[in-house]
């Protein structure tokens, strides 16, 4: 298997993270050998096994939806990049 | 007195109850040394000052009947503190200031202990050196061109180097076992749904788990006994009835039938790992237990299929970081330029390769041959272990291929760094617990470590066999404080 370099934009496209030509190649070149090594699996025939999702063999538990945090929206804010009174801001995205 | 940071947590805490030595004495000397030792690299936010006055503090009105009473703890910056950065080691978090605290170390204060720091480790657990900090490297207290390990590198230097009494770190594929195991500490990962994971920077949330690394089994079997609760905050978190750990602890293991699995004797592993293991059968053995020779077949899948399931839940978990509710942020010409600089700047290389392995084994086309099949092959390692537990009650395994390895050495080579991993990720992708302790020198002088691995929520069973081999291997460790 090869993952070539449109593939590498497309990933990174869906990953949101910006990747340029240099760092492209770079990613191809890892990625490769990684999933060279993943490719072992393929030896394995699985076709009647149920995949494992959780070791955790346990129902999830309900419990009463209750607010226990007070009013902490300052400290929320503050550690935003940019905000503006009380709302988070992000570049404009309608004209 | 200058032997303070020598004594393990228990002689601590009772020098504490007998009123010999107190809370102020005992920090002041761990920040002491936290301030020479910075050429370690171990913290990335110190709390000096405040640990001092909540040391005064407790001197003040002191309660003797509590676990950690006064004890000063730094830990590894992935656990959210509420008021303090927390950063996991990544710039994209590098100003980031919880709103809340959470679970482990909440359990940590609420027995009195002390907050000393936050420690360093790999950016967003993920590494096996603490070379992708974006805060640096961590060096090993052992030598100083060694890495200490990771992900909790920070964690290990700081235990073995003597800057806190014990830490806890976060194990995913291996990252509290592998440093322990380079630095010559202790160091348990306890089974799956035993810790809270609320409050802690998600890596892969089907494997994450918190733990203790100490310099000895039975601190850090108090160390469990403080952090393991049932959390309704965490839906994994699972209701068992928790043993006393440290209390409970015995070295009476006789009887008792532990696995040796021919699988984990792999190629091209030094001589000197091989006569570790069989060291560590000598005195099992002696112990008055019994050596049985299993198998778990499908032991050279597991890095694979980790290599799937990891970075898939880990390019869920880190989508989060858009740069627009905290953390680092990157101008754009619009939203989604925004987001995709934010991520390019502000996440570092490994984590940028993980995310896209995961992203691409979770994109359409693509999702049954990968992240399904690493599913149902994560469904037979389990299994393999499933059986193996029919015939004995615990297994013994070195804990890593090799001692630790130099600074540099494996940075620029993505699969023998994870290679690393071999005998620990096994364990997480079954929920199990293990515990690695430290069981002799190489040729070097480095330390190197056998691990005890469970069954589900047998934390006890293997800390004691990890605390009547200790007795038996009187392991110590060389360190000549070459920083200061």
């Amino acid at each position: 298997m090869s993952i070539d370099l449109k593939t590498i934009k497309h990933i990174s496209k869906l990953s949101r993270i910006s990747v340029d030509d240099k760092k492209a190649e770079k990613l191809a070149g890892d990625l490769n050998s990684i999933f060279d090594f993943i490719e072992k699996l393929s030896e394995l025939k699985t076709d009647n096994v149920q995949p494992l999702t959780s070791v955790a063999e346990t129902t999830l538990k309900l419990r009463p939806d209750e607010i226990k945090s007070k009013n902490i929206r300052e400290q929320i804010l503050k550690n935003s990049p940019a905000d503006n009174e009380d709302f988070f801001v992000v570049p404009k995205v309608v004209e | 007195m200058s032997d303070i940071t020598r004594q393990s947590l228990n002689s601590l805490v009772k020098n504490i109850k007998e009123k010999k030595l107190s809370s102020y004495e005992i920090t002041k000397s761990f920040v002491e040394r936290s301030e020479k030792s910075k050429k370690l690299n171990a913290y990335i936010t110190e709390d000096f000052s405040n640990a001092l006055v909540k040391a005064k503090k407790f001197d003040d009105s002191p309660n003797f009947d509590l676990k950690l009473p006064g004890i000063p703890i730094a830990v590894k910056d992935l656990f959210c503190t509420n008021g303090i950065k927390t950063t996991a080691a990544s710039k994209i978090l590098n100003n980031f200031i919880p709103t809340y605290e959470s679970t482990v170390t909440q359990n940590i204060w609420d027995e009195g202990g002390i907050l000393l720091g936050k420690l360093n480790c790999d950016e967003f657990a993920m590494g096996s050196s603490n070379e992708t900090s974006y805060f640096g490297n961590v060096q090993n207290p052992i030598d100083e061109n060694l890495v200490p390990g990771g992900s909790s590198g920070g964690s290990a230097a700081a235990v073995s180097g003597q800057l806190t009494p014990v830490t806890i770190g976060t194990d995913t594929g291996g990252s509290i076992r592998q440093p322990a195991s380079f630095t010559g500490t202790v160091g348990l990962k306890p089974t799956y749904g035993s810790c809270s994971r609320y409050g802690i920077v998600a890596f892969a949330s089907s494997l994450d788990q918190a733990g203790p690394m100490a310099q000895n089994v039975e601190d850090c079997a108090l160390l469990q006994e403080v952090i393991s609760t049932y959390d309704p905050k965490d839906s994994t978190s699972i209701d068992f009835k928790r043993n006393q750990y440290r209390k409970e602890l015995s070295k009476n293991i006789k009887g008792k039938k532990i696995g040796i699995p021919k699988e984990y004797r792999v190629d091209g592993m030094p001589k000197e790992i091989e006569e570790l293991w069989q060291k560590g059968i000598q005195h099992i053995k002696n112990c008055g237990a019994e050596i049985v020779d299993i198998s778990l077949p499908h032991t050279s899948y597991a890095l694979p299929t980790y290599y799937i399931v990891a970075p898939a839940e880990a390019s869920s978990n880190l989508a989060r970081y858009d740069g627009v509710k905290y953390g680092f942020r990157s101008e754009g010409y619009n939203l989604i330029d925004m987001y995709e600089k934010t991520r390019s700047e502000g996440f570092g290389s490994e984590v940028q390769r993980r995310i896209m392995i995961g992203t691409y084994v979770l994109s359409s086309g693509y999702y049954d041959a990968y992240y399904l099949k690493a599913q149902k092959v994560r469904r037979l390692i389990k299994s393999d272990f499933d059986e193996a537990y029919k015939l004995v009650d615990a297994i013994l395994t070195p804990s890593t291929p090799s001692s630790a390895f130099k600074i540099g050495e494996k940075k620029d080579d993505p699969i023998s760094m994870y290679l690393n991993d071999i005998f620990t990720v096994p364990v997480n992708l079954a929920g199990l617990p293990a515990i690695s302790i430290p069981a002799g020198h190489d040729a070097k002088g480095y330390p190197l470590g056998l691990q005890i691995i469970g069954k589900a929520f047998a934390e006890q069973e293997i800390l004691d066999i990890a605390y009547a081999m200790e007795e038996k291997i009187e392991f110590k460790n060389k360190i000549n404080d070459w920083w200061m």
